[in-house]
Parts: structure tokens; C-alpha cells; sequence
């Protein structure tokens, strides 16, 4: 028996190791966690960490997963995802301070809330009920209101405006999210090591909430469908935080210069080290990333210096120099190959995070020597948005867009031909209760009014539908290269809503989601050499990739008129009364005939007419201004009434004495 | 004679002059920057009439898109086609929209005339059945205008009237329409009368109600006393049989004619085929005839849009409960549709008057009503002037009608712009002004019916 169980065990083993190499050794799952570090010019550190999950397409129906999670795997199954991205943000990414144009906002700044996108394999009329389903299952596994984005009224189908320009795409976000530590557990609980190791294990809560920006993304690429089997689906978390280094103790080095920027180090920016790498990781990395300026600041510093010019920035010595000191050996150090900027590269070092272990923990610090000042790249051209008007009643939604020195310094020397232009993309989509007139699109460059057509090479506008679906404006502007300023705007009508479409706070206003500035024609990629080791990293591959300068505007808050909440049955019993009003005055007329009502009245007169009776004709009189007659028939004798009256008075005080009566 | 003639002359030239100011008021008042605000007013312009909303719908129909596309224009897609180039076209120093206001000014004299022409059809009509009933009286000259042209001065010279037009809604137009039919019906022009009433309900539904008082103008002629009234007189001369009055027998108003009914049926028929045919065409490449009743009559139909307006129904329908919301949508439309008959039946002699009645229950009631419909059925109102001439209550109505106007803006200020007040204020005022329209109608029928 033994033995038969032995070789049935021996068998199983051959034959997976049989079946192993025959797919080869794409069908391993990968995991790699990155963390890259960045000096920010405003005395902050820009964190971004990057941890991802691959699954190699499979052949067979169902299986199990290593390392990939599964509830994700099901997900794309399900609903035939093709490409996701979800994002949760807190806070808003300073373009101007943080940069605009390189990888890092192009791909990871992202609109306040709760961003979704996802690019359907399904035929166009089921696009809707995927959706659908996609956000009630993100909801529940993110433990955010996703489920919000189901309703036709938040998500819109962009034709091109959106980069992945799709058919099957559809969009929507939740600007108002709020984002916190029950979304980033469900996110941390699908990396394999969860947080308990590796660089995933600085994530300490209190110290990443309390930084100034904060956005955790989830990407999903199902790379080529598997025939009959499953799909390949590339996973890609990434969370970047903007903290504040504790820089309460800055020294003043030079009296009247700026201040030497903060030191820091991880367990000061996280208050927590790594304890060496989640071991089911393949490769686990920390860089810390120069910026273009801040490289080239450092490198003119070292000229300074050292009069020798060999020093490069990339050189192995580099790591402690007289700008600033590494307390950890860095493993490489990489200079981006640059063709277009060639004055300034950005430098990025490489910490291998394999040799650490818990008895042993990495704790990268830097400290700065000597103060720098530096500034960011920026976007051509920088965009804001806000409302116009006042009173809510109707306004104007504005877009400004302001050149930078990129357009200043890059463009203007393209200037010489008139042909230049910048193309800017424009993709907008404002809620169904904020009415849109298309038609007053105003468009001015340098604050000339320009025909919209002259700017607008192409547009692409579908209006909203009360209560079904929101409206959506997408743009190609051609501006030209000499441009200093540019801004469209468009007028707009508060919507009234129904009572029960307010939220809670309802005078709080409501939010216009971002719109998305993108310039299709300059590409953020940072590309390193090219080394075995760095090829490795998606992260930087993902750097090194051709995607177009994108920025997000600004949340708009519109405060909305607000009907009274208190009082639905005032309202219906009020004008159900003025139409019993209409009802009645009108039966009244159709049913009187003056003749019988004349004799009535006489003969009435006659037999009765009290007091009130009197005094309501003397009223009534005075109110048509004629002079009254007093009615010819005698006073009745008041005896009737007041017997009645001495009855009634009777009976209540019979009744209040029978009630003191009884509850005494 | 001489003199009564020099009277009528000075008459008639006052009358024109008032026309003249009133058309000068108006230019004056559309050369005022930015139109006084007034097309922006809630009370002015509302979803159905906005031409902000028009000039929307004309854009996107020239963006090859369904006019309908957005929930912006709800009007007909011949306005479309033929005030829509006007809101584009611009002349530099000129107000924006001046083709429009001034396309406006023309359909307000151009229903002024027709009221004066259908007050003379009614006063001859009139002055004809009194004769034949022998209680004629001096009427004419003791007056110091006839009816129609005091009710031509009274559209022309109300306040409503006038901001209407300025105010850059298409109200202007619906109301010709409405008039025309009238008109028609009172001149015995079928085609006309048709085609009146077939614009006016395509452009806004409630129009459809007029056919039976169209109907019994057509058949029955313009407003007399009561039948009754003739047949008593007959019988009374019967008695006497006396052979020479018998040449002066009042001519019974002929019993119901079905002719020119039928020939306004055919007509009807003819124009609405007409109509709907030159929509379809305009509406091919997009929805077609089926998205234009969904975004025309069925947004009338469901009020969908709950922005303030001086009717009731907008606030009542934000703040009742989804499900009641349709038994409440049937009843206020039945509440229209149930006082028609007995209307008709206590008023079948005056079909003019009914026609009145009609054209104020339906303002009050309407999903979205706007002053220019007060304007339509007050100028009507000056057609029977004579008869109702002491009415009470007059001015206490004409001192209800100044206050809601001066008090809508005023709390409209306050709720929206200023956010002291709430909707309730504005609610109020709108209350307000649906009673003194209830008011008006069931007291100005009164004497009319009895």
C-alpha cells in the first residue's frame, strides 16, 4: 500500500516536472517591489513605492496562483478587463512645486478621490452592465464607494480625449472619497508579503496619512488573451507619498542664503527601517532619484569646488561628495540619457535591499550639506480651473493655461517659424446638473478673443441628460509656440434637483470632477542605460516608456441652490390646496344660475339672517365699495342662539369637571 | 355726423400713436445693455422658451448632433431652422440678439393687429345679435375706444407683454400662433384657424385644448347671448303674429354648421401632416419624430426640469415623494382636461370667451409657465371689456398682479443670488400668483356663464 502511495507521488512529481519546462519559464509568477526616493525643491521627499505582480497567460482553465491574488485574477476573468487603473488620492500633486513633466506626475499624480478607468473585451452593449458589476466588485474588495460610479450619471465613455483612447473605455471618478487606512489595507493584502516584510513593511499608517499628498494605484494590464485559458495580467501597485522630513532643526549655514533643506532618513520620514526583502520577491530595490535641476545644481556646486572636471555625478565616488552625504554605499549610480536637455541629467542610485535582514536593517539616510535651490520641470503650460460668477443661479466654468519655462525656453526657440504649435488635449466631464451651453465656448489667447475654431482643431462634445448621464467635452487645442497665456471658458446653469438627489451635506456644494490637461507631443520618459540591472526594474521600464505629459486641473466645488428639506408636506398640502382653489372656485361657476339663486336668497332673507350674516354683507359691502343696505327683514330675536350657547357652555364645563374628576 | 366722424378719425389716431409709442418703448428698451438682464429672468424665459436653450440646440445641430442630444432645447425643430441663424448672426455695436428681439417686436404688433381685428369680427357679431334681439343701444359712440383696440393697447402696453418681447423668449411666437387660430376662426378663414391652431400646439401643447372652441366658433359663429335668449324672443314674437314684424323676426343663429368644421378638420389634418413631415425631415439623420415628442411633449408632460419658474408645479415636484410623482403628474393634467367639458357646454355660445378661459386655466397650470402667457390670455381678456365692465374685484386683481411682479424678482433675489432667503419665499409669491389667475378666471367667467 505504502509502496502504491509512493508511487503515485513519484509519478505526480515527474509529471509536473515534466509539464514545468515544456511551457517554459515565462509561466513563473513574478513579484518585485521598488521604492524610489526623491528630494523635492520644497523641502519635502516625494516616496513611490512600486510593487509588482505578473501572471504569464495560461492554457489551462483555472488554476493556481503563487503569488498573484486571486481576487484580482477573478476580477479581469469575470469581467473581461482588458486594462484597469484605480486610484485613491489624498490631497492634490503641486504641479508647479513637485514638477509636471516628468514619469512620476505624468503617470502617478492623480485627481483628489477616487479615479477609475477600465478598458472593456467585450461587445459595446455589454461594456455598460461589465461596468457595472467591475465597480460593485472593486467596492467590496477596496472597502470604498466605488459602487457610486455605477450609476450612468458619474461614468462617461470618452471617444479620444482620455489616453488610452478605446472604444470599450469607460471613465469616472469620485472627487469627493474620502481616502484612508481601510483602502490602503485591501490594497497592502494583495502583495504577497502583505506589509509584515520587505519594503512594503515601511508603510507605517500615521506616518503616511500625515504627509501632503497620497495616492495609491492599482494597474492592471491582461496582456493577450489565452486561448481557452486565462489571460496574462500584469499587476502594478503603486503608492506615492509626499512627506514632510522633520525639519525643525535646520541649520542656518549661511546667514542670508536659503536654508539647508531637511535631513532625512527612512526611519524619520516612515519611523520605520527595512528589514531586508520580501523574500517571495525577485528583485527589491530602493532609488533615490535627482532631479534634472537639482543634478545639475549639484554638478556646477562640485565645479566649484573642485576645479577638476572629471568628477561626474554618475561616478562611483559620487555618494559623498561635498553636496550632500549617503549613509549607505549605494549599489549603482545611473545617469539618464538625455538627448533633448543635454545641460542637465537626472542621476539615480541604486540600493540593493538583498544583504539586509532584520538583524541587520536598512536605514537610508541623507543629509544635506550644502543649501540647494532648485526647481522642477514643468508642464509647456501650467492648468488651472475655476468657476466665474456669482449667485446660483448660472456660471462659468474657466480653464487657464499659463506657459512655463519649458515653453519659454524650449518652444521659444522653435519660435522662428510661425508654424509652431503646442497641441493640448482637453478632457472634461462635468456632472448632469451642471447645464452646459456649449455654444458660449470662449476661447482667448493672450487674452484676445479668438473664434473657437481658429484654436480648436477638433472637438468632440456629448451633452449631458438630466438624471442619465453626464456631460462630456473633449478638446484638441493648437496654440501657438509663442503663447504666454490661453484660457476657454464656458457658461453654465445651475441644475434644481429632486430633494432626495441631495447628499446629506447638501450646502456643501458639489464637486466637478478634474479635467485632464494632456500635450500628446511631449513625452515624460526618463531613460537610463541600458544594464542588466535596471532593465530588470518595471518600474523604470515603466519610466522609460512614451507617454504624454498629463496633469490633472483642480476640484471645482459648485454650491448649488437648495430647496427646504423640512417641509415636503407644507409644499404638497400648499398647492394641493390653490388647485382645490381652482377645482372648486371654477365648479361653483359652472354649476351657479343667478335666477334661482336670487329667489333662494329672498326667500331666505325672509326666514333668517344672524348677526354674522350681517356683518359679513356690511364687510363685504364696504369691500366692494357700495353703500350697504341694511336687509329689510326684521332683527330675529337672539333667544335661539343664546339657549344654544347656554347649552354648549353647559356641556364643556361638564366635561372639564368630569375630566378633573377623573384624573384627580 | 360730421362730428362723430371727426371723433372716430381722432380715435383712430390716437389709437395708432399708442401703437407707434409702444413699438418705440420696446427698441428702446432692447437697446438697454445686456436686455435689461430679462432673459435670464425664471419668470421670462423658461426651458421651453429660453433662446439661450435655442441657440444651444441650433449648435449642436450644426455640430451634426441631435438638437435633442443634451436635455437643453426642448422647442420645435423648425424654430430651430428658422431662428437659430438669427441667434448667431452678429452685427459689431449692436445688441447680441438683435434680429431676434426685433423678429419679436413684429410678432408682438403682428398679434396686436389681429387681436383689434378679431375685437371688430366680435363687436360686429355682437352689435348684429343685439340688433336681432331689438336691444340695440348706442354702443360704439358713447365708448371711448372699441374692444379691440383696447384689448390691441392692452397686449401691446403690458408690462408682460413688453418684457416678453425683450426678454428674448420664444413666447412671442406661441402666442401669434394662438392668436392667429383665433383670429381665423373668428374670420371664418379655416385654413388659417388650421394652420394657427396646429403651429400653436406643436410649438406648445396646450394650444390643442382651443379646437373645441375653435370648433363652436366655426360652427356656431362668434359669441352671442345665450340661444335661449333667441328662442325666447322668437317665441314671444310668434305669439304676437303679427305679419309686419315678421320682416324684422330676429334671425335665429343657425344651429350648429357642420361645413366648415369638417373643412377645418381636413385643413388641421392637411397642416399637422404638413408639419410633422417638414420635422421629420429636419430631424432625419438624428432621432426622428420619436425623440421630438420625448424631448418636446413628454418633457412638458413629465416636468423633468425643476428649475424655478412663477408656477407650482416645479417646487411641488422637488419636493414630493418618487412615488407618487406620476399619480400627482396625471392629476394636475386631468385637473386641466376635466374642466373642459363643462366649460364647453356652459359656454358653448361664447366660444371667444371660452377660448379665454381655456388659454388661463391652461397658464396656471401649465408645467412651465412664463408671463408671456399671461400676457396672451390678459390682452384677450380686453375683448370683453364692455361686458365685464364692472366686475369686481378688478382692482383688487390688477393690485395681486403689480405685487407678485414686484415681489417674484424680489424673492427670487433673495433664495438664489443673495442666499438670505429660501425657496419657500419664492414658493410663496408663485402661490400667490396662481390663486389671483384662479381668481381671475372664475370670477371674469362668472357673469359670463350665468
Amino acid at each position: 500500500m505504502a509502496l502504491l502511495q509512493r508511487f503515485i507521488f513519484l509519478l505526480l512529481f515527474m509529471m509536473t516536472y515534466q509539464l514545468l519546462p515544456c511551457t517554459g519559464s515565462i509561466l513563473e509568477e513574478e513579484f518585485t517591489e521598488e521604492l524610489l526616493l526623491k528630494p523635492l525643491p520644497d523641502r519635502k521627499v516625494l516616496a513611490h513605492f512600486h510593487f509588482q505582480t505578473k501572471a504569464p497567460p495560461s492554457s489551462s482553465n483555472g488554476r493556481h496562483h503563487h503569488l498573484f491574488p486571486k481576487a484580482i485574477s477573478q476580477l479581469v476573468q469575470k469581467f473581461q478587463v482588458k486594462e484597469m487603473e484605480l486610484s485613491f488620492t489624498q490631497g492634490r500633486w503641486s504641479y508647479e512645486r513637485w514638477g509636471g513633466f516628468d514619469p512620476m506626475p505624468s503617470n502617478n499624480a492623480k485627481p483628489p478621490g477616487v479615479e477609475l478607468w477600465a478598458v472593456f473585451d467585450v461587445p459595446q452593449n455589454q461594456i455598460d452592465a461589465s461596468w457595472k458589476n467591475l465597480t460593485h466588485t472593486l467596492s467590496g474588495l477596496f472597502c470604498a464607494s466605488i459602487n457610486f460610479l455605477e450609476s450612468s450619471t458619474t461614468y462617461s465613455a470618452p471617444e479620444w480625449g482620455f489616453p488610452p483612447a478605446s472604444r470599450n473605455l469607460r471613465y469616472g471618478t469620485l472627487p469627493r472619497e474620502a481616502v484612508c487606512t481601510e483602502n490602503l489595507t485591501p490594497w497592502l493584502k494583495l502583495l504577497p508579503c502583505r506589509d509584515k516584510s520587505g519594503l512594503s513593511a515601511l508603510l507605517d499608517r500615521p506616518s503616511i496619512y500625515r504627509g501632503f499628498y497620497h495616492s495609491q494605484r492599482l494597474r492592471l494590464i491582461s496582456t493577450g488573451p489565452g486561448l481557452g485559458g486565462m489571460a496574462g495580467i500584469i499587476l502594478e501597485q503603486t503608492l506615492t507619498v509626499v512627506l514632510q522630513p522633520n525639519g525643525r532643526r535646520t541649520i542656518v549655514a549661511h546667514s542670508g542664503e536659503a536654508p539647508v533643506q531637511p535631513s532625512w532618513s527612512m526611519s524619520s520620514i516612515f519611523g520605520r527601517k527595512v528589514n531586508g526583502r520580501c523574500v517571495l520577491a525577485k528583485s527589491s530595490n530602493v532609488y533615490l532619484q535627482f532631479d534634472r535641476g537639482l543634478a545639475k545644481e549639484l554638478k556646477n556646486h562640485q565645479n566649484e569646488n573642485k576645479d577638476s572636471g572629471t568628477n561626474n555625478l554618475a561616478s562611483e565616488d559620487f555618494w559623498n561628495n561635498p553636496g550632500f552625504e549617503l549613509s549607505v554605499k549605494p549599489d549603482g549610480v545611473f545617469e539618464e540619457i538625455n538627448g533633448l536637455h543635454s545641460e542637465s541629467s537626472s542621476v539615480l542610485y541604486k540600493f540593493s535591499m538583498e544583504k539586509y535582514s532584520e538583524s541587520e536593517p536598512c536605514d537610508l539616510s541623507f543629509k544635506w550639506k550644502i543649501p540647494v535651490v532648485w526647481s522642477c520641470k514643468q508642464a509647456p503650460l501650467h492648468a488651472t480651473r475655476f468657476l466665474m460668477g456669482s449667485g446660483n443661479e448660472r456660471g462659468a466654468i474657466a480653464i487657464s493655461l499659463k506657459s512655463t519655462e519649458l515653453t519659454e525656453g524650449f518652444l521659444g526657440a522653435n519660435s522662428v517659424d510661425d508654424g509652431c504649435k503646442v497641441q493640448v488635449n482637453i478632457f472634461q466631464v462635468v456632472p448632469w446638473y451642471v447645464k452646459v451651453y456649449f455654444h458660449s465656448l470662449r476661447v482667448s489667447v493672450d487674452q484676445q478673443l479668438k473664434a473657437p475654431a481658429d484654436v480648436i482643431e477638433k472637438i468632440h462634445v456629448s451633452p449631458s441628460k438630466d438624471k442619465v448621464s453626464p456631460g462630456v467635452m473633449e478638446m484638441i487645442l493648437k496654440l501657438p509656440c509663442t503663447v504666454k497665456s490661453a484660457s476657454l471658458s464656458i457658461d453654465f446653469d445651475k441644475g434644481f434637483l429632486h430633494i432626495d438627489e441631495y447628499p446629506p451635506d447638501a450646502n456643501q456644494g458639489f464637486d466637478i470632477p478634474s479635467a485632464v490637461i494632456s500635450f500628446p507631443k511631449f513625452h515624460a520618459s526618463l531613460i537610463f542605460p541600458k544594464d542588466d540591472s535596471l532593465n530588470e526594474s518595471p518600474m523604470l521600464s515603466k519610466f522609460q516608456q512614451k507617454n504624454p505629459v498629463m496633469s490633472y486641473t483642480e476640484v471645482l466645488l459648485v454650491p448649488l441652490t437648495t430647496p427646504d428639506f423640512s417641509m415636503p408636506y407644507n409644499v404638497i398640502t400648499i398647492t394641493c390646496t390653490v388647485f382645490a382653489l381652482y377645482f372648486g372656485s371654477l365648479l361653483n361657476v359652472l354649476r351657479r344660475r343667478v335666477a334661482e339663486e336670487e329667489r333662494l336668497l329672498k326667500s331666505k332673507a325672509a326666514t333668517k339672517t344672524n348677526r354674522l350674516s350681517l356683518l359679513l354683507s356690511k364687510l363685504s359691502a364696504k369691500l366692494r365699495g357700495k353703500p350697504w343696505e341694511p336687509p329689510s327683514s326684521p332683527q330675529p330675536t337672539s333667544s335661539f342662539i343664546s339657549s344654544k350657547l347656554v347649552l354648549r357652555v353647559i356641556l364643556v364645563a361638564g366635561i372639564a369637571m368630569v375630566w378633573q374628576y377623573y384624573f384627580s | 355726423m360730421e362730428e362723430t366722424h371727426q371723433r372716430k378719425k381722432k380715435k383712430v389716431a390716437s389709437f395708432w400713436s399708442w401703437v407707434v409709442a409702444s413699438i418705440i418703448f420696446r427698441l428702446i428698451l432692447i437697446y438697454f445693455p445686456k436686455n435689461l438682464n430679462l432673459a435670464a429672468r425664471p419668470e421670462v424665459s423658461t426651458p421651453l422658451t429660453s433662446l439661450r436653450r435655442l441657440a444651444e440646440g441650433f449648435w449642436l445641430k450644426q455640430s451634426s448632433m441631435s438638437p435633442y442630444a443634451g436635455s437643453m432645447y426642448h422647442g420645435s425643430p423648425l424654430l430651430l431652422s428658422l431662428l437659430g441663424p438669427l441667434t448667431v448672426k452678429r452685427i459689431e455695436g449692436q445688441p447680441n440678439h438683435l434680429f431676434f428681439s426685433l423678429l419679436s417686436v413684429i410678432a408682438d404688433v403682428c398679434s396686436a393687429m389681429l387681436i383689434r381685428a378679431t375685437g371688430k369680427k366680435l363687436q360686429m357679431a355682437y352689435s348684429y345679435s343685439l340688433k336681432s334681439l331689438g336691444l340695440l343701444t348706442q354702443l360704439g359712440s358713447s365708448e371711448i375706444l372699441s374692444s379691440g383696440d383696447i384689448a390691441a393697447l392692452v397686449y401691446l402696453w403690458n408690462p408682460f407683454t413688453i418684457v416678453t418681447c425683450v426678454g428674448l423668449s420664444t413666447s412671442p411666437i406661441e402666442n401669434l400662433a394662438v392668436i392667429l387660430c383665433l383670429f381665423g376662426a373668428c374670420s371664418r378663414l379655416v385654413p388659417l384657424a388650421a394652420f394657427g391652431w396646429v403651429i400653436s400646439t406643436h410649438l406648445s401643447l396646450y394650444p390643442a385644448i382651443l379646437i373645441i372652441p375653435v370648433v363652436f366658433l366655426l360652427g356656431y359663429g362668434p359669441d352671442a347671448p345665450p340661444r335661449k335668449l333667441f328662442m325666447k324672443e322668437k317665441y314671444s314674437k310668434n305669439l304676437d303674429e303679427s305679419p309686419s314684424e315678421g320682416l324684422m323676426q330676429p334671425k335665429l343663429p343657425i344651429g350648429f354648421s357642420w361645413r366648415p368644421v369638417i373643412y377645418f378638420v381636413f385643413w388641421a389634418l392637411l397642416w399637422s401632416v404638413y408639419v410633422l413631415v417638414l420635422c421629420s425631415i429636419s430631424l432625419k439623420q438624428y432621432g426622428g419624430l420619436q425623440e421630438m415628442f420625448t424631448s418636446t411633449y413628454g418633457f412638458i408632460l413629465t416636468v423633468e426640469d425643476l428649475s424655478p419658474n412663477i408656477g407650482a408645479l416645479w417646487y411641488f415636484f422637488a419636493e414630493v415623494f418618487d412615488f407618487f410623482r406620476n399619480f400627482f403628474l396625471i392629476v394636475f393634467h386631468v385637473n386641466i382636461l376635466v374642466m373642459i367639458l363643462p366649460l364647453a357646454i356652459r359656454l358653448n355660445h361664447r366660444p371667444c370667451f371660452l377660448a379665454f378661459v381655456y388659454i388661463a386655466i391652461s397658464s396656471m397650470l401649465k408645467s412651465y409657465p412664463s408671463v408671456g402667457d399671461s400676457a396672451l390670455y390678459l390682452g384677450l381678456l380686453g375683448l370683453f371689456v364692455n361686458q365685464l365692465a364692472d366686475m369686481q374685484f378688478s382692482f383688487f386683481l390688477f393690485c395681486g398682479y403689480v405685487g407678485v411682479s414686484l415681489l417674484s424678482p424680489v424673492m427670487h433675489n433673495l433664495w438664489i443670488w443673495r442666499g438670505t432667503g429660501n425657496a419657500n419665499f419664492y414658493f410663496a409669491t408663485a402661490t400667490v400668483y396662481a390663486c389671483l389667475q384662479v381668481l381671475l378666471s372664475s370670477h371674469y367667467s362668472f357673469p359670463v356663464v350665468a
